[in-house]
């Protein structure tokens, strides 16, 4: 079931540009739609242009990864070797799993021909005549609907031999995943793609544009990315640099979720909303009764912020001011200064009625599942996170248990292949920095009359009858 | 690894949903079928694990040891090779499920919008055993009459409708507890 809401209006204080079509009124994920609506038109003017004057205008727009590290996509297009003479491959990266994001279930299941003509802009640019689109196995609709959209665009002509006449050949083929979260780790879908275990590479090299799929220069973007560089060559990277705050340009799309009144998505220019904006005039506040704890501002893997703190950030010029949480522009450096990040876009909204023990034991219980099991740190640490937590909102705790909590979480990060032990380990140390009071409250002080766990149990009994 | 060491190593367990689905079998529709996938990768034949373990288990409703040694055939792998990919994969069952396999987002949006509730209900309505359903995968819980499986899934990437299902290749949002009974009445009264 394709969730369709027709005619929904999109908030006043959204800018759409890749969410245009998503619930418009009368619009359909056909060619002919698309066609109507003046689609591959900048298709049509980007095979007109030089490959590096494409690479150029995504440079000058500031266009910066929407998938979650937010690293700049025209500069790492430059990253394939000067001297290649390897085949380039282009991979869209549509594993969409990061706790708390839902914003390419909407671009593939509804606007598929939107990320078809930014691919082939971006194939043209980079040199890529092979493209993949991963989409993980938990999308069944959108790979029929991303497939049929591709056989449509080849028959125009749009995706194949000879595009439009320019002597330029692009094959797209849709590449389903099978339900790891894994599988958004580029050098992972890499190795996904190749038909192996998706283990992430070692690094260095640190950019698959350098050894990539079948160990060739190979550009991963997200789909949300791919689809900002077909508005890119219409506007011209200077008019897109226009939207939103420097270094932080366009827009993007904020998936709002948990305990919001009218939680959703909303394409906003980047930066030029607050947080207070965000959450009570375009979400409308907290549910009756209840009153904001905390936010995860870019998809579960980004720290979490209280809504009663403030930070020390730094001007330009050297001096110091204090932000408070609810004015932080939802943009990608600010959110870093706070010690957090804009990640994936993927806001979750937690309220006073939760236990913070709880949505730990959530968030735990996911990066157990998921990780690979490559390295050690990773394997082990976020099971006995998880493991930790299960204690604490099983309420048999032991005292020290939020403290060897921190402790593993702080031998995770950094000492594994990938950011997965970033990303399991960042929850876990934000929340005890900034709820440890909640959680230790929560553990029963030892007693010598209540053994904490079978072996204690066991120990007294012996020592009990000799 | 021989056909008959894999068919040892490879755990697939007879559920009530195995009359469900026909056994494996190599039909030229499926041969078609496979050769149509493996030309998408001119550079490597492996890289078609994926899609050709997708056709096994879309067709036969979970992955054999024969199916296993059928795409390392194809592909011309050691059916480890093929293994390893199945055992590794969330997506991917060694078993039969149900003839309706849901798929519950347990992940935090979704927890936080009742998912455990629908959860408990669902396993209530088929008569599946809640305390094996909290385990994910293998093998899938599946109800006595083998029409229904479930399974908690994470993050299926629809947060801000929560909570949210699939059921086989249909996704259904904002299915609170108390619509379970309904959405499993509308997949019972699908004809065989």
């Amino acid at each position: 079931m394709i969730t369709y809401k027709p005619g929904k209006q999109p908030h006043a204080r959204e800018h759409r540009l890749i969410f245009k079509n998503v619930d418009r009124e009368g619009w359909d994920p056909s060619l002919e739609c698309y066609l109507r609506d003046g689609g591959y038109q900048e298709l049509k003017k980007a095979i007109g242009m030089a490959p590096k004057e494409i690479t150029e205008e995504v440079k000058k727009a500031g266009l910066r990864g929407r998938g979650g590290a937010g690293f700049p996509t025209g500069m790492k297009w430059t990253f394939i070797p000067p001297n290649n003479t390897k085949p380039v491959y282009l991979i869209c990266n549509g594993d969409e799993s990061e706790p708390g994001t839902f914003k390419d279930r909407y671009i593939l299941h509804q606007d598929p021909h939107q990320l078809i003509e930014g691919m082939v802009i971006s194939a043209f640019a980079v040199g890529a005549h092979t493209a993949y689109i991963y989409i993980r196995e938990e999308f069944p609709e959108a790979a029929a609907i991303v497939e049929r959209a591709i056989e449509e665009a080849r028959a125009k002509n749009f995706v194949g031999k000879n595009i439009l006449g320019s002597g330029f050949d692009l094959e797209i083929w849709v590449h389903r995943g099978a339900g790891a979260y894994i599988c958004g780790e580029e050098t992972g879908l890499i190795e996904s793609l190749e038909g192996k275990r998706p283990y992430p590479r070692i690094k260095p090299p640190y950019f698959p544009a350098a050894l990539g799929l079948y160990m060739c220069p190979t550009i991963v973007n997200n789909v949300e990315s791919l689809c900002h560089v077909k508005h890119i060559i219409g506007m011209g990277g200077d008019g897109y640099a226009k939207l939103g705050v420097p270094r932080n340009t366009g827009t993007r799309i904020l998936c709002v979720s948990g305990d919001v009144k009218n939680p959703g998505y909303f394409e906003v220019e980047v930066g030029k909303l607050t947080m207070r904006e965000l959450l009570h005039d375009v979400c409308g506040g907290p549910k009756d009764g209840r009153e904001f704890k905390a936010v995860i501002p870019g998809g579960s893997s980004s720290k979490i912020l209280r809504c009663d703190e403030s930070f020390k950030l730094r001007n330009p010029d050297g001096s110091e001011r204090e932000l408070g949480f609810w004015d932080i522009p939802l943009d990608f450096d600010t959110l870093a200064a706070c010690g957090s990040m804009a990640g994936s876009g993927g806001v979750i909204v937690i309220d006073d009625s939760r236990k913070m023990s709880w949505v730990l034991n959530n968030i735990n219980a996911f990066y157990a599942h998921e990780s690979c099991g490559q390295c050690t740190p990773c394997r082990e640490g976020s099971l006995w996170m998880k493991k930790i937590s299960d204690r604490l909102v099983a309420g048999t705790a032991r005292p020290e248990d939020v403290e060897t909590l921190e402790s593993v979480a702080y031998q995770i990060d950094g000492r594994t292949i990938c950011a997965f032990g970033e990303a399991s380990s960042w929850p876990v140390e934000a929340i005890i920095a900034k709820f440890r009071d909640e959680l230790v409250a929560e553990i029963k002080p030892a007693s010598a009359d209540e053994p904490l766990n079978p072996e204690a149990a066991a120990q007294r009994r012996y020592l009990q009858s000799h | 690894m021989s056909a008959s060491s894999l068919e040892e190593n490879i755990a697939s367990h007879e559920t009530p949903g195995t009359p469900h689905f026909p056994p494996f079998e190599v039909t030229p529709a499926l041969e078609a079928e496979a050769a149509e996938r493996i030309s998408h990768y001119p550079e490597s034949k492996r890289s078609a694990v994926l899609p050709l373990l997708h056709i096994v288990q879309h067709r036969f409703g979970f992955i054999s040891a024969a199916g296993i040694d059928w795409v390392a055939s194809k592909l011309e792998l050691e059916p480890i090779k093929v293994l390893e990919v199945v055992t590794f994969y969330p997506g991917l069952r060694q078993s039969a499920p149900g003839k309706f396999h849901i798929r519950v987002c347990r992940t935090l949006s979704c927890a936080m919008g009742g998912s455990y509730e629908l959860m408990d209900r669902l396993c209530e309505l088929t008569g599946i055993d809640r305390s094996t359903a909290d385990s994910h995968h293998h093998p899938v819980s599946v109800s006595p009459c083998g029409k229904f499986s479930v399974e908690f899934a994470e993050c299926l990437a629809s947060c801000g409708t929560a909570p949210v299902c699939l059921v086989n290749d249909d996704f259904h949002e904002g299915v609170a507890a108390g619509m379970a009974e309904e959405l499993l009445a509308n997949y019972a009264a699908r004809p065989a």
